[in-house]
């Protein structure tokens, strides 16, 4: 096991054993291969750098790297994008832990190396994020390395794993061509996602939420902080903007939208699907403390004679999302509210029974207008899922859901 | 079975009676409540420099000089006001604190050693924060053995079981108690019109007491340890950059409000003090406690009172900066948002600077008088280098993109840099070569006369 620190600025020589120069710079290719050292830049004072590839490793020792071939062979250095540094892109840098979910500062680099006919291979395997790697930063070249080595067995560590480390490249080209993937980030959960969003800057969050599949990125996106959804919405071009929303529920859409300045949520309702856009169009003209200003029009309505059956079937047709079906919206001929059915007493019920047997009393609903206060008094002494609300005509026009009380009741505390 | 599709209907209906009403009020209300989100670290910061070693300064510029230095304080807001936009906006533009953006730019050795600075100056500051509370309690008639003690306790309690948030407000607050030095000056009956005058015009005579005190006036004015604490502050806070013009406005209301106190303090010094003869002030408790048959008890109280909520306030703000400051470039978890043993290295460093701050203070014949000097001494050797690590980050287009420092604004930035680190070197080789020297060895050696 080898460290980053302990290879940058070691002496290099040739096949012949002469001085060829002093490792600057190690980078990885990742289009070649995602953890091999593939390239050494190696600085030679006044002239121009010269590039030793993997495969002109011969051996590798702390401070001392031999060469398999001439000087003469090693070709003259081009600054590459696509080339991932391990001093400027890694060292002292921010990078995801996607298996501890944290984000962390790299202190060092550990190399593994392994031999295969004359050259040795160096393969990135942990990042060092802990005290050992710190005390080798800053006491590297004030002791002997062995010495150093010594003392830092001595050290906990605290390192993560290659595979887990998800670099944060504010630049999104640049992110493709180090082809950094998204797909760990996609795995945790989007609160999870949402938290390490946080910690990062705004154009690391950018690039982020650019890189995201768009059900993720709705979901994390309605997990973060109310002001960083604007920060992130504003600087998305508004196309990818309105199809993140369209992913949204309604609600969570609307309230993005309304804090967004007035030009930038035009664009962005352009952009979105008629149909959604005049959904997030309908709530927005509720206020922020109301019934109206809480509610989602994402709702299964089902006709108050339906069988349990009919409207199990009717969830599985439309692939109606789950965190949707809390409470069933029954309506009479007039489509006027009749009752409302929690999922538990469906999930108990016959096939063949009744819907309108099943009805939750007392039969409650609030209108638009209603204070948000009167709706947490409803929810706390009943003991609801979600609350209905109604129009002026009794018309089922969306539901509170139980997440969005206790968003706003723990926004206030 | 009735779709989904008549609910859009229902909708669309609905929609057309009041069309963007909600909206727009919606907007305004918004509106004002950004603005109140992102105020608080300009105001706390600039408000917190007024410590207790600063009221020292201040009470002393005013006995000494009576109003013939309060022309200094234009110039000092304004580098006040430019060194600390420069950090707002780089926290707002990168997200990141400054020491965050000193590890990723210049490295883990350069940022270990400013940390070891920051920590080793820090803890001196922290000490004078605590003789402050300790002389403010004696004119309140209270031994220090219980003020600073119960001090370090309700600060300890006010950050550990507080969110950023609550403290937040509470720092607010503390910045409003700051009122009780204008009262102060209203008691004092001082000369307004002379006052006014005086701050208009520049300096008819210089002699070298008079230099040395303006220097002691902006070393203690600009302390090197609010810079880091002002760009977390934003950044902890999530300002993004459209609402950067809101930060902006907090930093100068903070830089001006800052000055208005200061103004207030030596005036009431000026019309009392330096008008009865008594020009050999040497600390802000000595101040106060003259101040009361001058110009009555309540002034004197009141004086007091100022000094106790200032050092209180510094000292729950310094140590918390220091350890936040810390443990951002050191790559440990900080902020106050995280529980104990998510971060227990930054609470374990918070506690340990109000335990050792305040217990240097309970050491009876504890040589205070010299680690003052040390920490002037050491803010002054620090200053100089954050700044000039701020004029280098600032000024990288590959971080700050079209927010780096216009040519004007880099002119003004770099000249009070430069006048600013030359003032701090002059104080700083004073401080240790002839503390005796004049009237500056009222500053440094505040409490001589309180042990």
């Amino acid at each position: 096991m080898l460290h980053a620190t302990e290879l940058l600025g070691a002496t290099t020589y040739d096949a012949a054993g002469h001085f060829v120069g002093r490792v600057k710079e190690m980078f990885v290719v990742p289009s070649e291969q995602p953890n091999r050292v593939s390239r050494l830049l190696l600085s030679r004072g006044r002239y121009r750098p010269l590039v030793a590839r993997h495969d002109q490793i011969g051996t590798v020792a702390p401070g001392r790297i031999h060469l398999t071939t001439d000087e003469s062979a090693l070709e003259l250095f081009h600054p590459n994008e696509a080339w991932l540094a391990v001093q400027k892109d890694l060292l002292d840098q921010q990078i995801i832990d996607t298996h501890g979910r944290k984000v962390v500062r790299v202190n060092d680099v550990d190399l593994g190396d392994y031999r295969t006919n004359g050259n040795t291979e160096l393969r990135l395997e942990d990042v060092d994020v802990g005290l050992s790697g710190a005390l080798r930063r800053l006491l590297k070249g004030m002791m002997p390395m062995a010495a150093l080595r010594r003392i830092q067995q001595r050290v906990p560590s605290n390192r993560i794993r290659w595979e887990f480390v998800n670099l944060i490249e504010p630049d999104p080209m640049r992110r493709v061509k180090l082809r950094i993937s998204s797909d760990k980030l996609e795995e945790l959960h989007p609160a999870d996602l949402a938290d390490l969003m946080e910690e990062i800057s705004p154009a690391e969050r950018q690039s982020i939420m650019d890189s995201l599949d768009q059900e993720v990125a709705a979901e994390t996106l309605a997990e973060l902080d109310a002001r960083l959804q604007t920060q992130v919405v504003e600087k998305l071009n508004p196309e990818r903007a309105a199809e993140i929303l369209e992913e949204m529920s309604p609600d969570a859409a609307a309230d993005l939208i309304a804090s967004l300045p007035p030009e930038t949520s035009e664009e962005v309702l352009q952009e979105m699907g008629h149909r959604e856009a005049e959904e997030v169009e309908g709530l927005l003209q509720f206020g922020e403390n109301t019934a109206g200003g809480m509610m989602t029009t994402e709702t299964v309505v089902v006709g108050e004679d339906a069988t349990r059956g009919e409207v199990i079937d009717h969830i599985r047709f439309h692939e109606i999302p789950p965190d949707q079906i809390d409470n069933i919206i029954l309506i009479d001929r007039d489509a006027a509210l009749s009752g409302v059915v929690p999922i538990s007493r469906l999930l108990l019920a016959g096939s063949d029974q009744r819907v309108s047997e099943l009805v939750f009393e007392p039969r409650l609903s609030v209108t638009p207008e209603t204070e948000d206060k009167e709706v947490f008094d409803l929810f706390d002494k009943y003991n609801l899922r979600s609350l209905t609300v109604v129009n002026a005509e009794n018309h089922p026009i969306g539901a509170i859901t139980v997440d969005d009380v206790v968003n706003r009741l723990h926004a206030r505390i | 079975m009735t779709s989904r599709t008549t609910l859009t209907e229902t909708l669309s209906s609905l929609k057309t009676r009041s069309r963007n009403f909600g909206r727009r009020s919606r907007t305004w209300r918004r509106r004002v409540a950004i603005f109140l989100a992102v105020v608080g670290p300009g105001l706390i910061t600039s408000n917190v420099d007024n410590d207790a070693g600063g009221i020292g300064t201040y009470s002393q510029a005013g006995a000494q000089f009576g109003y013939h230095l309060l022309w200094s304080l234009i110039p000092m807001t304004i580098a006040l006001y430019v060194s600390e936009e420069m950090c707002a906006r780089m926290g707002v533009v990168t997200g990141k604190g400054l020491s965050d953006l000193i590890r990723e730019e210049f490295g883990f050795r350069s940022t270990f050693f400013v940390m070891v600075a920051a920590l080793a100056i820090d803890l001196f500051n922290t000490v004078a924060e605590f003789s402050g509370v300790a002389e403010a309690s004696e004119v309140l008639h209270v031994s220090k053995y219980i003020s600073v003690p119960l001090a370090a306790i309700a600060v300890w309690l006010l950050v550990i079981y507080g969110t950023y948030r609550i403290v937040e407000k509470i720092f607010l607050v503390a910045c409003g108690f700051y009122v009780s030095y204008v009262i102060s000056a209203l008691l004092a009956k001082p000369d307004w019109l002379l006052a006014a005058r005086q701050t208009i015009t520049p300096p008819a005579h210089v002699n070298t007491p008079y230099l040395l005190m303006l220097i002691g006036l902006v070393g203690t004015t600009i302390a090197p340890w609010q810079f880091f604490y002002l760009q977390a502050g934003f950044v902890e806070k999530k300002v993004g950059p459209r609402q950067y013009k809101h930060a902006k406005w907090d930093v100068l209301v903070g830089s001006i409000s800052c000055m208005v106190i200061v103004f207030f303090i030596i005036v009431a010094c000026a019309a009392t003090l330096n008008t009865h003869g008594l020009t050999n002030i040497s600390s802000a408790g000595q101040a106060a406690m003259a101040l009361v048959p001058l110009a009555g008890k309540w002034a004197g109280l009141l004086f007091a009172f100022g000094l106790l909520n200032a050092s209180l306030f510094a000292a729950s703000i310094l140590p918390l900066s220091t350890a936040h400051v810390i443990c951002e470039g050191l790559g440990f978890e900080a902020g106050l948002d995280n529980k104990f043993k998510d971060a227990r290295f930054f609470y374990s460093l918070y506690t340990l600077l109000i335990v050792v701050g305040a217990g240097i203070i309970l050491i009876p014949k504890a040589p205070l008088w010299k680690i003052l000097i040390y920490s002037q001494v050491g803010n002054g050797i620090w200053l100089p280098i954050v700044l000039i690590f701020i004029l280098l980050l600032i000024n990288r287009r590959d971080l700050m993109g079209e927010h780096t420092n216009t040519v004007l604004f880099n002119l003004i930035a770099w000249a009070s840099s430069i006048i600013m680190i030359i003032l701090t070197l002059v104080l700083t080789y004073v401080a240790i070569f002839n503390p005796s020297a004049s009237g500056l060895s009222g500053s440094i050696l505040p409490f001589l006369h309180f042990l």
